[in-house]
């Protein structure tokens, strides 16, 4: 697959939740499109503090109106500058990078679990799975109702299952208080979120027959299989979670890194 | 005319622009964004005798300017470059360096021994800096009679084009510069990384698992410019710049402080067709200066008061 460097510009640029900004860039020229769980690089400006570029996962794609969507989650300079640009004003983007996600086969029973920000990449995904006559089950937790984006295109593509640690919002808890994880039965399980997050989920009851896929967010520099910075620890040895990744099986991981938060 | 060539003590390049050593892999991955046959040399990545996993995550940490990164040479080893990369990377029209290392000098004299038979490797980067691994690496380029030694055994293994890459992390680079010319180093290439650690405050914790890591970037050109700059005017060999070069502009200060050719690294992560943007940077201000080959500009800037 080919790969592009462009300028984008921001058509649309909207607060989506208190920590969360989700905006829209234009891809330019006609391009062979994303596969669900694949990224981009964006340079925010370049400055000395938002040096290198940021991986942001596609959120969701028409490819008819070449209109892209990232969800930007808020936590640092390079976050809140690209948050605060208006549109009219373009980012430069390395596209499309990584591998993505497995379609399920036809009649297959899939969850698709999703953390904070995490939720980024199960748009896209859900839409995709949906186009292949499938109707997935999302469960989307948040740490409260306050920082969650508006969920009506999840549900708009299948059942929305929601989950906040404080009740505020769907039922109260983590997603692994969930029933569906504990007596759910799925074929296929699609995990992003939080490290901590995905262990529990793919280890859950529910996820124990089913096969798991779950998206890292590792930190990198170049994003295209150079640095070789933001391996995962993997039965098949350290590969590289911006070519070999961002999506694996859950049962080739190690889980030996620390946590790492998204953004 | 713009003729590109640059002559490294024999070793004809087609212009003056490489690929730093651990930027850009085995060069194919650079592909995607550009034919690698445009650029004057390819540096392929840290290869050892034996497969090395590297450090343990996380690896990078983003500083002003720049980056740390403790990758610790993560490499599939001499084997595996021999019989898969070799063959598939020998199709490029431009030179092949490997950057060598290794924990001892038998490491070295090893992967030095192999490389012999690969005609197409017609210089090799002899890596005595990296700050990433335990043994090896910068041990023996920060210890002169280690630097000697080292140097002076790869120089009777290898019939070819020999470029030492030297440390930063010493009191007098032009110490470690002389050494390598005296044991007949065709080239020197600085500078590697500057050792250094990054902090999380909230946590209190080191942000590499490897707690120090190299420093690479435009935060670090300053001091490779100082270092090309004493160095070249010390040694007779070619010397080739690196350390922050993200542009042409960049590219040329180093050149005119005195390298001959240069090496981008960190700025592939950022720009991965930065190098041959730099190709023709170069070659734009050598028509617009009216010179016809670097050389015409090289080490000038002591010759116009500021």
């Amino acid at each position: 697959m080919g790969k592009y460097v462009r300028d984008l510009t921001i058509k649309e640029s909207r607060k989506a939740g208190s920590d969360l900004q989700l905006i829209t860039l234009f891809t330019g020229q006609p391009f062979p499109g994303f596969l669900p769980g694949q990224f981009l690089q964006i340079r925010v400006d370049g400055s000395s503090d938002t040096f290198l570029r940021r991986p942001f996962s596609v959120h969701d794609y028409d490819s008819s109106s070449g209109e892209l969507k990232i969800l930007v989650h808020i936590v640092g300079n390079g976050s809140r500058t690209l948050a605060a640009m208006p549109p009219g004003e373009s980012v430069n983007a390395i596209f499309p990078l990584g591998n993505s996600f497995t379609m399920p086969e036809k009649g297959q029973k899939v969850l698709l679990v999703g953390g904070g920000c995490g939720i980024a990449p199960l748009l896209y995904l859900g839409r995709k799975i949906v186009e292949n006559g499938i109707k997935p089950q999302f469960l989307l937790g948040f740490r409260n109702s306050s920082v969650m984006p508006e969920t009506r295109p999840y549900s708009e593509l299948g059942e929305l299952l929601i989950v906040t640690e404080d009740g505020s919002e769907g039922e109260a808890g983590f997603v692994t208080d969930h029933h569906v994880l504990k007596e759910g039965e799925y074929d296929r399980i699609y995990c992003c979120g939080p490290d901590e997050m995905m262990k529990a989920v793919v280890n859950a009851p529910a996820a124990l027959n089913a096969g798991c896929e779950v998206s890292l967010e590792n930190l990198m520099a170049c994003g295209f299989g150079v640095c070789l910075c933001c391996i995962a620890e993997t039965v098949r040895g350290n590969l590289c979670t911006c070519t070999d990744g961002p999506v694996f099986n859950s049962a080739d991981l190690k889980w030996g890194q620390p946590g790492i938060s998204c953004g | 005319m713009i003729d590109m060539t640059v002559d490294l003590n024999g070793l004809k390049l087609k212009n003056p622009v490489m690929t730093a050593s651990g930027t850009s892999g085995y060069g194919t991955e650079l592909e995607d964004f550009f034919d690698p046959s445009l650029l004057g040399a390819l540096i392929v990545k840290g290869t050892t005798p034996e497969p090395r996993e590297g450090n343990r995550y996380p690896r990078m940490a983003e500083t002003a300017s720049g980056m740390l990164n403790s990758v610790g040479l993560q490499n599939k080893g001499i084997g595996h470059f021999k019989e898969v990369i070799y063959p598939d990377i020998s199709r490029y029209d431009t030179e092949v360096i490997v950057n060598i290392n290794g924990n001892t000098i038998d490491d070295y004299l090893n992967i030095t021994g192999q490389l012999v038979s690969m005609d197409k490797i017609r210089a090799i980067e002899l890596n005595i800096s990296c700050p990433n691994v335990k043994m090896g690496g910068m041990a023996f380029g920060t210890h002169s009679a280690s630097a000697r030694e080292v140097i002076r055994e790869v120089r009777k293994a290898w019939p070819r084009h020999l470029m030492v890459k030297l440390s930063p992390n010493v009191t007098s680079v032009t110490e470690f510069a002389s050494i390598a010319e005296e044991e007949g180093a065709d080239s020197l290439s600085l500078i590697n990384t500057l050792l250094g650690i990054a902090i999380d405050a909230e946590k209190r914790r080191p942000k590499l698992a490897n707690i120090t890591g190299g420093l690479s970037g435009p935060a670090i050109k300053p001091v490779a410019l100082r270092m090309v700059w004493q160095v070249s005017k010390a040694v007779e060999i070619p010397v080739v710049g690196i350390g922050g070069i993200v542009s042409s502009d960049d590219a040329l200060e180093f050149i005119i402080a005195g390298a001959s050719a240069i090496q981008v690294g960190t700025g592939i992560f950022l720009d991965p067709e930065a190098p041959v943007k730099i190709v023709k940077g170069i070659e734009d201000y050598c028509k617009r200066h009216g010179f016809s080959n670097t050389e015409e500009f090289r080490g000038s800037f002591e010759d116009v008061a500021p």
